[in-house]
């Protein structure tokens, strides 16, 4: 066998394994059937991005100052009672953005509040003091490495956290990654219900028991005289003041489980269990405070108040608050989840109806096909039967366009189809340029053999440059785009290594082994 | 055999290289001064804000939506009608996002649903790009644009003289600018998507340039004495290969053309800068790029 058989062979088992891998994305983009039944072949397909499927991409941002935040406040909380607890006297501990500061009533202290915090709160570093009316303040920042683990730890419970709820919203095939410190760019393909799934994935959803104030007057306090360790709340529904004292009692951390019921009044309500830990805690809670009432917040807002009849034991709670069913559903969700550490903001939203992503899928498709035919009729009028095999190389580098993807299981977005559509315009460029050539030695006079081996050596180097510029452009857009852009890079690219394929190899050697074994007398060009 | 360009055609090009010289000239400063005065018309891609896509299920007017906007005060914002005027279709344009409005999309799904009806609204498309997105997707799209030229300039540099260089450089140049200018006036938006396309351009507006520069190149080669024309070589090359030149740039055309056409509102800017990209490429390839290198020619002639 000599080279020329060999090579031949070799395009030909290319094409072949190309059709063979683009056979299930071409037979889901082009006609409403679905691969037979005993399909032995590859089933990777061209994945279809959100613009073209519908869906929904989020990047949220964890506000992680607030996660390191609230860590600091639970850190100034604890430091105050073991200074009770080690009698060292405070004019005030309060927690900061980045760190705890503490007034020490007596600067004798000093020492024994720095060995305690050395030893029991290794995240803060060595303090910084001034004096301040002759009162000794100092200052212990959070140690960077700690602030930044904190973080980090925040991003990934709330990715977790996320992924959790994202799981019984029941979306197939989600993504949902980081990104950069502090974003979480979520993708939900085929979402029905865009702003519940929002509202889901950005609840923080924290849930706390505190009691309501009832030995004051609310109505004092609505005019501003708020009685210290107390604050004023708002219903859910209603938005009506409420007198909470600021004491947690408990929290949603201790849950087991969240289910909606329905209430004999048809009335849906939520069932909550606690784990053990949490039963014991709500016992003691609830049997401490008989004939009180007990608000049960989700993020700062009442959702009710009972009044505690009983001391209530086998951790078990239900949470009411005229809900329709599907706000007691995703409530049941996001407590079954879990809270987020820190609230989430949304920085870039991107959502596509499935019926506009239909839409835009046949409008693609149809300047696909309208640019291809002029294309191919171009070719053949003006080239004739040279047009008909730069057809077919057209038609197979298509084709395996659509197979490179398949295979690296490639996102096709709209842009992406235009990529295509242009890579229709631009793969024939390089059949002009050769077939230019190749009329220019036949005018010369040159034998057919002659023509086709001048027409492509001439041609080759501007085939080549005029393809890399273009392939370098793409590269670089495939580093930076995102989302549909980089599907368009990507057509873009993958388009050119088919065209210099087809161009180069496929149509060269089906010239060739036509000059060489028929006897050609003119050329059809 | 059909033939756009009889073979044996010669033009001089390089004699009307002045007129041609001046007219870039003057394109290039009209450009310039849109770009200077008017500037561009940024999408949310880069300016930040939101962009929602509605379909009503009955003739509504775009004062109707307007009105039921300014119930949660959005106000002055863009309502353009798309596609067929049958298809109470519109797009809603507004500079606020998530970080001036929190739960701004499922705010304006609710005016719009009040005011409507909810089974008359169907929303298409949201998008919602925040401040910092934008910034981010700013510097992505310059740091491309950058990186891409650079990358292209070497490119060139390896497989061209210095003076090819130069005139391919300042061709792309010439052609970006152009587009870039028509883009302000026409009050084009601006976004990801068009930067792309412009990176496109780049590395194609190239290919015509690469064409007669090679061509050139051969031509200069085979001339058997140092003292020749330069410029009838030139002239001679850009008309043999003229045919090429433009039947290239044609197909691009077409098919840009068609998904002018038919590809719809989201990659309709996409299209329009390939649809005038290919035409001035082609141009420029002739008018801009080979004068270029004739001018440096002559420099290192007479030194």
């Amino acid at each position: 066998m000599n080279k020329f058989k060999l090579t031949g062979i070799g395009v030909l088992a290319v094409v072949l394994v190309g059709i063979f891998l683009a056979l299930p994305t071409l037979v889901k983009l082009l006609t409403p059937y679905s691969l037979p039944e005993g399909w032995i072949g590859p089933k990777n397909e061209v994945r279809l991005g959100l613009d073209l499927q519908g869906g929904m991409h989020l990047i949220m941002r964890v506000e992680t100052e607030k996660a390191l935040a609230s860590s600091l406040e639970r850190t100034a909380a604890d430091l105050k009672n073991q200074m009770i607890a080690q009698r060292i006297r405070y004019a005030k501990v309060e927690s900061l953005p980045d760190g705890v500061r503490v007034m020490l009533r007596d600067s004798a202290d000093e020492n024994k509040l720095t060995d305690l915090v050395n030893a029991d709160y290794p995240t803060l570093a060595e303090p910084s003091t001034v004096t301040q009316e002759g009162a000794l303040i100092l200052d212990f920042k959070v140690k960077p490495a700690e602030a930044k683990k904190l973080k980090e730890s925040a991003v990934s419970q709330a990715l977790e956290t996320i992924r959790n709820r994202i799981d019984q919203l029941g979306v197939s095939e989600p993504s949902i990654i980081t990104e950069g410190t502090d974003r979480i760019n979520i993708q939900l393909p085929g979402v029905t219900e865009p702003e519940r799934a929002k509202k889901l994935i950005g609840e923080t959803a924290v849930l706390e028991f505190k009691l309501v104030d009832e030995e004051h007057s609310q109505t004092d306090a609505m005019k501003g005289d708020i009685p210290p360790g107390s604050y004023m709340a708002y219903m859910k529904e209603g938005h009506e003041p409420m007198l909470l004292k600021q004491e947690t009692l408990m929290t949603g951390a201790m849950l087991d489980d969240a289910r909606v019921h329905i209430g004999s009044n048809n009335q849906p309500y939520v069932a909550i269990n606690f784990n053990r830990e949490g039963g014991r805690i709500f016992e003691r809670v609830t049997g401490d405070n008989v004939g009180k009432r007990l608000a049960i917040l989700l993020d700062g807002k009442i959702y009710s108040a009972p009044v505690i009849k009983d001391r209530i034991g086998g951790g078990k709670a239900i949470i009411e608050g005229r809900f329709k069913m599907e706000e007691a559903r995703d409530l049941a969700i996001v407590l079954r989840a879990g809270s987020l550490p820190a609230p989430v903001t949304v920085l870039e939203e991107r959502t596509v109806g499935p019926s506009l992503g239909k839409d835009s899928i046949n409008k693609g498709l149809m300047a696909a096909g309208i640019g291809g035919l002029i294309v191919i009729i171009f070719m053949i009028l003006y080239y004739r039967a040279s047009g008909l095999l730069a057809n077919l190389a057209l038609i197979a580098n298509l084709i395996m366009i659509f197979g490179i993807m398949a295979i690296f299981n490639a996102v096709l977005t709209l842009p992406g189809i235009a990529g295509i559509v242009l890579t229709i315009g631009m793969a024939v460029d390089a059949n002009i340029l050769i077939f230019e050539r190749m009329r220019e030695e036949i005018r010369l006079g040159r034998a057919p053999k002659m023509v086709v081996e001048a027409g492509y050596k001439n041609a080759l180097s501007t085939v080549v440059d005029a393809n890399l510029t273009t392939l370098i452009a793409g590269a670089v857009l495939f580093q930076f785009g995102t989302g549909p852009v980089r599907g368009f890079a990507v057509t873009l690219c993958v388009g050119i290594l088919t065209t210099l394929f087809s161009v180069l190899l496929m149509c060269r050697w089906i010239m060739e082994w036509i000059v060489n074994t028929k006897d050609v007398k003119q050329f059809s060009i | 055999m059909l033939e756009l360009i009889k073979p044996g055609f010669f033009f001089d090009f390089m004699k009307v290289k002045w007129y041609a010289l001046a007219f870039s000239i003057i394109i290039s400063l009209i450009a310039i001064a849109s770009i200077v005065i008017s500037g561009f018309s940024y999408g949310i891609d880069f300016a930040g804000g939101t962009v929602v896509q509605v379909k009503f299920m009955q003739p509504v007017k775009a004062d109707e939506v307007r009105a039921a906007l300014k119930s949660i005060g959005l106000a002055n914002e863009r309502i353009q009608n798309v596609g067929q005027p049958q298809d109470n279709e519109f797009l809603l344009r507004t500079a606020q996002s998530e970080d001036s409005m929190r739960g701004m999309t499922v705010k304006i799904k609710g005016a719009l649903e009040n005011s409507f009806g909810r089974e008359n609204v169907q929303i298409q498309r949201v998008e919602m790009v925040g401040g910092a997105v934008s910034n981010d997707i700013k510097n992505k799209g310059f740091l491309s644009l950058f990186y891409a030229s650079i990358l292209i300039l070497i490119y060139i540099w390896l497989r061209f003289d210095f003076k090819y260089s130069i005139g391919a450089i300042v061709a792309t140049l010439h052609d970006v600018i152009v587009v870039l200018g028509i883009f302000s006036l026409l009050g084009r938006e601006m976004d990801l998507t068009v930067v792309a396309s412009f990176l496109t351009l780049i590395g194609y507006s190239l290919n015509d340039t690469v064409v007669v520069f090679d061509r050139i190149r051969e031509n200069v080669k085979k001339q058997t004495s140092s003292n020749f024309d330069m410029a009838y070589i030139m002239s001679s090359s850009i008309s043999q290969t003229l045919s090429r030149t433009i039947l290239t740039s044609f197909t691009v055309f077409i098919v840009a053309l068609i998904l002018f056409l038919f590809g719809g509102e989201v990659i309709h800017n996409f299209a329009l800068v390939m649809l005038i990209g290919t035409i001035i490429g082609c141009y420029s390839s002739i008018f801009v790029a080979s004068p270029i290198v004739l001018f440096l020619s002559k420099e290192k002639l007479k030194a």
